[in-house]
Parts: C-alpha cells; structure tokens; sequence
C-alpha cells in the first residue's frame, strides 16, 4: 500500500516501553524548569532531546538517574518508571539506579587514574570480582566504546594523557562495564572533532542492541543521523515526540517547525 | 505557510530560499511563453514564430541547469529541514517538469516548421487549439498554485487533466477518421496527432507539479493516491475543490 501521508506513517513494531514519565516537573529552588513531562520511551531505540538552550532537556535527562539528588534544593515531582518502578520515590537505592542507568557528560571527565582503573571503577563499586573476570569485564567495555584497538597495549596510561574524543569513549566505556539497561548522553559529542563525533554516533548505533539511549544535542543533523525518535522541548515543556524522520520533514506544531528550520519563534 | 519560509533568523538563508523559488517562478513564465508561442506558430503557420519558440529552449535548458545547481546548494550548504526540505525537494522536481514542458513545446514548434511548409490544410486544429488552451491554463494555474502555495488550487488543476484526456482520447479518434477517409492526408495527420500527444504529456507534468505544491505545503505524498484517498486526506476542503469525473 502506498504511503500517502507522512503524518500517518506506520511506526515501527512498538517495543517495550523502557521508560515512562508521568506528570514530571522539576524545581531549581522555587524556579519551576520542568512542567507537566508525560513521555514514553521505548526500549532498544535511541531518543533524541532538541530545544533552545534553557528548555529543560539537559534537567529532564539528569532526572533518568537522579544525579540532582546530590543538590539538596533540586526535587522533582511526579513518577518516572523505570520498567514499572518509580525511581523517584524515597525507597529507591540510587546507587543500583546509577548502575543501571549510566550516564556520560558533555565534557570528556576521565578520573586522574589508569585507562584501565577508570573502567574498572564503577565496577569494583557494585561488584567485588575476581582480578582476570575484572579484566575481561573491562575489555569487553572498552571494546564496546570502540577504544580496545587503540588502548590495548597503553591500559596503565593515565586516561587524561588520551585524546577528546578518546577519553570521551574511555566515559562511555566506564558507564558501560557496569552494564547498564540505559545510557543517558548529554551533549557528548559537542567538543569533539568531527570523526571522533562519527566514532561516537557509529558506536551509539551499535549499542542501541543492548540499550536504551537517550541522548541530548543542540546538532539537529545528529539528532536526525542518530536518532529513532526526536523529543522537542519548549520552555520547560514537551512540545512534540514523533519518530525522527517524521519530525524532520513534516512536523505537526509550529513551534518545533520554527525551531528545526531556523525562524523566529 | 505562505511566505513563511521567509522568516529565517539567517538573512542569507532567506535570500537563498527566495532567490530560489523566483528563479522556478521564472523559469515557470518562460515555459508558458514558450508553449504559447509554439501553438501560435501552428496554429497560424507562422515559421518566424516557431523559431523564437526554439531559441526560448536554450533559455528554459539555462534555467534547468542553474535551478539543480541552486537546489544542491540549498541541500549542502544549509541542510534544510521540514517546510524548508520539502520546498526544495519539491522544486527540484518541479524543474524537471518544465523543463520537459518546454521539450514538448520545442517539439510542437517543429512540428509548426514542418507543417507550415506543407499545404494548407487545417485539419485536427480546433482540437490542438482547444487542447492548448486547457494545458495552458493548467500551467498558468498550477503556477499561480505554486507562488501561492494553494493546495485546493493545485488539486483543482489535478483534477482538470481527466477532461484533457477525455478530449486526447476523443481527438484521436476523429484523427483516424480523417487518416481513413483520406489516406493521402495521413502523413500530416499524424503531426497533428504528434503534436496533441505533446499537449497531453504537459498537462500530466502540470500535474505532477500540482503533486509537488500538495507535497511542500501539507507534506503528504499524493503522487500515486486514488482520488477517493486524496479526498479523505483533504476532507476539510470542499468538494468543487475536487471535481468529479
């Protein structure tokens, strides 16, 4: 059957929802950045987060882990489901919700340590393993971030002697050894060149096998090559979700037609 | 939408898009020009006349090159997205309409030539005239579509080209009566016959630009929707919008 309209083309098999937010808002203090976040993100597909600087995208991934946590005037209000369980509530042991929700910042952070001691880092925080399983746990991380081949025969090195766009990969390997379910990426490609920004966006591809990958970028073209869907925010509120090549060529609202073309909002 | 894709915090995305669709507008003009011309010089014998007809081809081909050209820079320099991509995805094919537009209408003036230098007979013109004038104001309309980014225009256009089938179809039968009556004449008839199948083909790319306006403003893609689906999907506007056979 011909595909007549994009509005109305068929998604892909739904999968699982890996994620649900319901009725999420977000505090700084007494200023109020989230409103009102009620979105459903499905396992295995990468989730792309897009919005002027301010909209709320960075502060509703930092959410996914509860990294605000360690800000004692941030709450949050409302649920978000981690397979069905709220881990925004009290009960919620944060660091088995870290280890399963991995995180990885705009700005390379690699600890003044070993290539090898900053992957094997958070695992010897959850898990206490034998020294050879440890180093096959740290290889396969690596191996992962797509770094093995260049880091092999250096694993003593100290990981701040390594390139950007390297140590960037050393991150992502050190959230993967914990092996974790979710991969929240902020801007993590945005003080990269543009082939260790390629190496990244390949190696999101191939993780998506495993995981479930939210990512925020304010580089619409890598929301668009990288993504399943596109999130847009707005002032602190979500204006649309639509699969990606959808929200590129025919966007339902007007605000996010005006903020991925470039006009005046 | 309309001028909307003049809003671009860049002032030089702005121009380029502008820039853009008035060279398409132009290029649109000088086809029309050029068909009107070529049917002219048929219509009145008129040699001279069907010469200017083949000296606008050059231009029209000129045009073609610099709109591809223009349609790859707006895609590598700027990376459009939503609207802005539809429009120049859909002029990119629009140009390629005219230009073939203009390639039937370069055949109709030499179809003038050659029968212009025959004997006077007049034999299939009032088709041809009447023909030409509905694929012309097809083009002019779906134009004015374009310019004005007016869907219900261009299905109105869409529409128009059943009828000019209807009337190829109902012309070539009366041609082969005249073929068959009178079998010396048959040579000519068929240039008048060469000459309706040319009209014909324009009015399917008049269409198929009346596709693309349909394209960049709403998005969908009609190209091959039957016409009870395009109503569905255009149920808000009325139905003399859309005629029926």
């Amino acid at each position: 059957m011909i595909q007549m309209n994009v509005k109305k083309a068929v998604q892909e098999a739904p999968t699982r929802t890996k994620l649900k937010v319901e009725n999420l808002g977000f505090y700084y203090d007494n200023f109020q950045a989230l409103h009102d976040i009620n979105l459903e993100l499905a396992e295995n597909r990468v989730t792309a987060f897009i919005g002027a600087s301010g909209c709320g995208k960075s502060t509703l991934l930092r959410t996914f882990n509860r990294i605000y946590s360690l800000y004692p005037e941030q709450r949050a209000t409302g649920q978000i489901l981690l397979d069905g369980e709220n881990i925004l509530d009290k009960k919620q042991d944060i660091n088995r919700l870290r280890a399963k929700v991995g995180i990885v910042f705009q700005k390379p952070t690699p600890f003044p340590m070993s290539i090898f001691d900053n992957v094997a880092y958070g695992v010897r925080l959850y898990e206490k393993l034998p020294r050879g399983i440890l180093e096959e746990r740290v290889e396969e991380a690596l191996r992962k971030a797509a770094l093995w081949d260049e880091v092999k025969d250096i694993l003593k090195q100290s990981g701040t002697q390594l390139s950007g766009g390297q140590q960037q990969r050393l991150c992502i390997a050190r959230a993967l050894a914990v092996e974790p379910d979710v991969l929240l990426l902020d801007e993590p490609t945005s003080a990269l060149d543009p082939i260790s920004t390629l190496r990244i966006e390949e190696l999101i591809d191939d993780l998506k096998e495993r995981l479930t990958i939210l990512i925020v970028t304010h580089n619409m073209q890598q929301a668009a090559r990288i993504s399943d869907d596109t999130v847009f925010m707005h002032q602190g509120r979500v204006v649309e979700k639509a699969p990606t090549n959808i929200l590129f060529t025919n966007p339902e609202n007007k605000q996010t037609e005006d903020y991925i073309t470039g006009r005046y909002g | 939408m309309t001028d909307e894709y003049k809003l671009h915090i860049s002032k030089r995305f702005n121009r380029d898009l502008v820039a853009l669709v008035n060279q398409l507008l132009q290029m649109g003009g000088l086809v029309e020009q050029q068909l009107k011309i070529a049917t002219d010089a048929l219509l009145n014998s008129d040699t001279e006349l069907a010469k200017e007809a083949k000296v606008l081809e050059d231009k029209v081909d000129e045009f073609d090159v610099m709109l591809g050209e223009s349609c790859t820079h707006m895609l590598v320099l700027r990376q459009p997205a939503a609207s802005d991509l539809r429009m120049t995805l859909a002029i990119n094919k629009c140009v390629s309409d005219l230009e073939r537009i203009g390639d039937e209408a370069n055949k109709i003036a030499s179809m003038a030539i050659t029968l212009a230098a025959e004997e006077e007979s007049t034999d299939g013109y009032v088709e041809v005239r009447h023909i030409s004038q509905q694929v012309m104001s097809m083009l002019h309309d779906v134009l004015n579509a374009f310019t004005r980014q007016d869907v219900s225009m261009a299905l109105a256009v869409k529409s128009r080209d059943e009828q000019v089938d209807m009337e190829y179809r109902s012309a070539m039968r009366t041609l082969i009566t005249f073929m068959m009556e009178e079998p010396r004449k048959i040579s000519r008839v068929l240039n008048i016959i060469w000459v309706l199948r040319a009209l014909e083909r324009i009015g399917d790319h008049a269409c198929n630009i009346a596709e693309q306006v349909v394209y960049m403003v709403e998005g969908s893609d009609i190209r091959h929707a039957t016409k009870e689906e395009i109503k569905a999907l255009f149920n808000q506007l009325s139905d003399t919008d859309i005629k029926p056979e």
